[in-house]
């Protein structure tokens, strides 16, 4: 009996003891926000577009994170970043609907421009200078190319260009091989199962 | 204690762990430097060194002389550009320059007047133990000089007397282990006492008491005419020249003090860090000129040499020639079924047209029939396995892992097994048997690599100013919804007590009867 005793005693006391422990840890190491979102949102481009549904990287990484959203929504990401996501997430890759384009850049012509502000609350990174009945220009080394600008354009002043490519920023391509030709054409057929 | 036993295994001067021997095919060695006559135009482009780009200080229609500086170099990693020859500036655009993107970039055209005047603007320095080496350091500055050994990095940057990595021991770099370049060579024989006379201005520079000039025994007699013009000068008892067995690629800085020290630069690392001062000749000759004669860097030496060049020699070439009007000087006008090579044929890339200008980089010309490129280019095969390249290589990477790696986009995976180390010697490309272009997968992974990098700051940029955008029209409601809460205080009635207010409602609400 009072070895029956002692052991439920003891068992209740280390519980106790765990309790607070973990109770303490809990309060001690609690993190703010979803680490999962916040990684997810690292790996996304940041061009605040909007393409994937979401208003913004942000909220589309905490949707991901959530499970309301698809691995391959991003598509300035591309392929690349649907197979980090895929990988952090632990699901299967997707197939990527939409080919992500050519980087681009916004340019306003600046004669047309009729100094209305709306592109410039548009903007999701404050790449747009201008005021009230003054040209706006774009801030070519900020602008992500999301695109969201032009829409709200009442003059339709603003064009979406392809962004020069600098010298600096060439790469080589791959050799032109038919090897090399056969890694792209293998890699496009087994993208899904690639991680 | 094993570190200890690796590292005296590991550090055994005189040899670098791989390497090839292929055939030299120096056969421009015994033709001496030819002077070629002055060009129609001088292309300059504005940008002919590793680093910052430079500004045109000079506008269209105004008269240069040859040393004048016509670019003016930005930022620290950078180095002004002079006008190769007097005569006057036509134009200032955008020229193709050699880039294996065949892109272009700012070049300043001078239609030369004949007279080939120099600015005569800096004085010569020929007490240079006397001076300050931080004011001879600026003279090689502004001078223009960068590594003409190819890299073309800044030289001055290298020059400087730095306490926390005081120099030892400075090399001349007179490897020049590339087939068909003898550009190096000839300068050696021809101008040893110049040489002689930079290497003593760059020990003063530096304060090294040491000094070694490595040349490969396929070159004994530059060997030969360096030490007696070193002979010739005081206090260089410390000099030494050293005669190393001929193997590819031995003159890359890091192999080169590899082989005379025996020490191995870290990774990420330059020679100063082990205190060594590497230099190639031809740079150390434009250095004795920049003192001595008080010269701008406007001339370089290169060979021009190949299959298809009738006449294969070595030239000096002023900077901006178009290689067209080289190549037409040695007998070779049409480009048909020619390939144009820019540097050596293991290192060296593709040239897309002839009238691309002669640059800082430019060690040499080489012009091949089309059919024995098509030759060394076989069809790529798949991997065997065989190691060959591993063996090869001379930085000990594993070339066929990483060539798989980039050809599948597993970039970080590649990184990780230290792609940035590959000085892209191509001994791995030439020993394969497969004919993997091994060298163009690494090239491909590394510019790869730089995209996600910029990306990712973009990205990183991108994030903040959302952000930063994010609070903004935060802070801003708050502004305005703490605005609307004062100015409505303001105008509201002030809250007095009811019978007041009664009363003044009263007021305002009967102003007839207040009337009557």
């Amino acid at each position: 009996m009072t070895q029956l005793l002692a052991a439920i005693l003891s068992f209740s006391a280390f519980a106790l003891l765990f309790g607070v422990v973990l109770a303490i840890a809990s309060r001690v190491f609690k993190i703010e926000g979803n680490p999962m979102a916040d990684n997810i949102e690292t790996l996304l481009p940041q061009t605040q577009c909007g393409q994937c549904g979401f208003p913004g990287c942000k909220p589309y990484a905490a949707a991901v994170a959530s499970g309301e959203a698809e691995v391959n929504q991003c598509v300035p990401g591309g392929e690349r970043t649907m197979l980090q996501i895929a990988g952090l997430m632990g699901v299967e890759p997707k197939n990527i609907e939409e080919e992500p384009t050519a980087p681009m850049i916004a340019f306003v012509r600046e004669d047309e421009c009729i100094g209305c502000t709306l592109c410039i609350k548009a903007c999701p990174v404050d790449a747009i200078i201008g005021a009230p009945k003054q040209y706006h220009t774009i801030i070519t080394d900020h602008c992500t190319g999301c695109t969201l600008c032009v829409e709200p354009c009442p003059v339709d002043c603003i064009d979406m260009l392809i962004k020069p490519e600098l010298l600096e920023h060439w790469s080589w391509p791959l050799p032109d091989t038919a090897r090399a030709q056969l890694a792209i054409e293998r890699k496009g057929q087994h993208a899904p199962h690639a991680t | 204690m094993l570190h200890t036993l690796l590292r005296s295994i590991a550090e055994r001067p005189g040899i670098f762990s791989g390497g090839i021997e292929p055939e030299m095919l120096k056969i421009t060695a015994g033709s001496p430097i030819a002077t070629p006559p002055i060009a129609p135009i001088y292309i300059v482009p504005i940008k002919q060194h590793i680093g910052e780009v430079c500004t045109p200080i000079v506008s269209v229609g105004e008269h240069v002389f040859r040393g004048q500086k016509i670019a003016r170099s930005q930022g620290y990693v950078s180095v002004p550009v002079h006008a190769p020859t007097s005569g006057t500036v036509v134009k200032i655009e955008d020229h193709a320059i050699p880039h294996p993107s065949g892109m272009g970039l700012p070049s300043i055209f001078i239609e030369p007047d004949g007279e080939d005047s120099h600015d005569e603007s800096l004085e010569a320095i020929c007490d240079y133990r006397g001076r300050d080496p931080g004011e001879l350091r600026e003279r090689v500055r502004v001078c223009g000089i960068a590594g003409l050994g190819g890299a073309v990095f800044p030289t001055f940057i290298k020059l400087l007397k730095d306490q926390r990595n005081p120099i030892e021991t400075v090399i001349i770099n007179g490897i020049e282990c590339e087939p068909y370049l003898t550009n190096d060579h000839r300068l050696m024989l021809e101008k040893p006492e110049a040489i002689a006379t930079g290497l003593d201005i760059i020990m003063h520079m530096v304060g090294a008491k040491k000094a070694i000039v490595a040349i490969e025994d396929n070159k004994a007699d530059a060997a030969e005419a360096i030490r007696s013009a070193l002979n010739s000068l005081p206090d260089m008892e410390h000099v030494e020249v050293r005669l190393l067995p001929t193997r590819y690629p031995q003159g890359s800085e890091k192999q080169l003090v590899q082989v005379l020290t025996g020490k191995e630069i870290p990774a990420r690392k330059l020679p100063m860090h082990i205190g060594v001062l590497c230099q190639n000749v031809g740079t150390t000759f434009a250095i004795s000129d920049a003192i001595i004669r008080g010269r701008p860097l406007t001339e370089r030496i290169i060979t021009v040499s190949g299959d298809a060049l009738p006449r294969p020699g070595n030239v000096r070439a002023r900077l901006g020639t178009p290689i067209r009007f080289i190549l037409a000087q040695h007998g070779l006008e049409h480009f048909e079924d020619t390939h144009l090579l820019h540097g050596g044929p293991m290192m060296g890339e593709r040239l897309k047209n002839p009238d691309i200008p002669v640059v800082k980089s430019t060690n040499g010309l080489l012009a091949m029939h089309s059919e024995t490129m098509m030759k060394a280019h076989k069809v790529e095969q798949p991997c065997i396995r065989c190691g060959h390249c591993g063996v090869a290589c001379p930085v000990s990477l594993v070339p066929n892992l990483l060539a798989d790696q980039c050809r599948n986009d597993q970039f970080e995976k590649a990184e990780s097994y230290n792609l940035f180390d590959c000085i892209e010697c191509g001994a791995c490309s030439y020993v394969c048997p497969s004919n993997i272009p091994l060298v163009h997968y690494f090239r491909y992974g590394k510019g790869q690599l730089a995209q996600i990098t910029r990306a990712k700051a973009f990205a990183d940029i991108s994030k903040e100013r959302s952000e930063a955008r994010g609070t903004r029209i935060e802070r801003e409601a708050a502004a305005r919804a703490a605005k609307r809460k004062t100015v409505r205080t303001k105008h509201m009635p002030k809250p007095v007590d009811e019978k007041s207010s009664e009363e003044k409602s009263d007021i305002s609400a009967d102003p007839k009867g207040d009337g009557l």
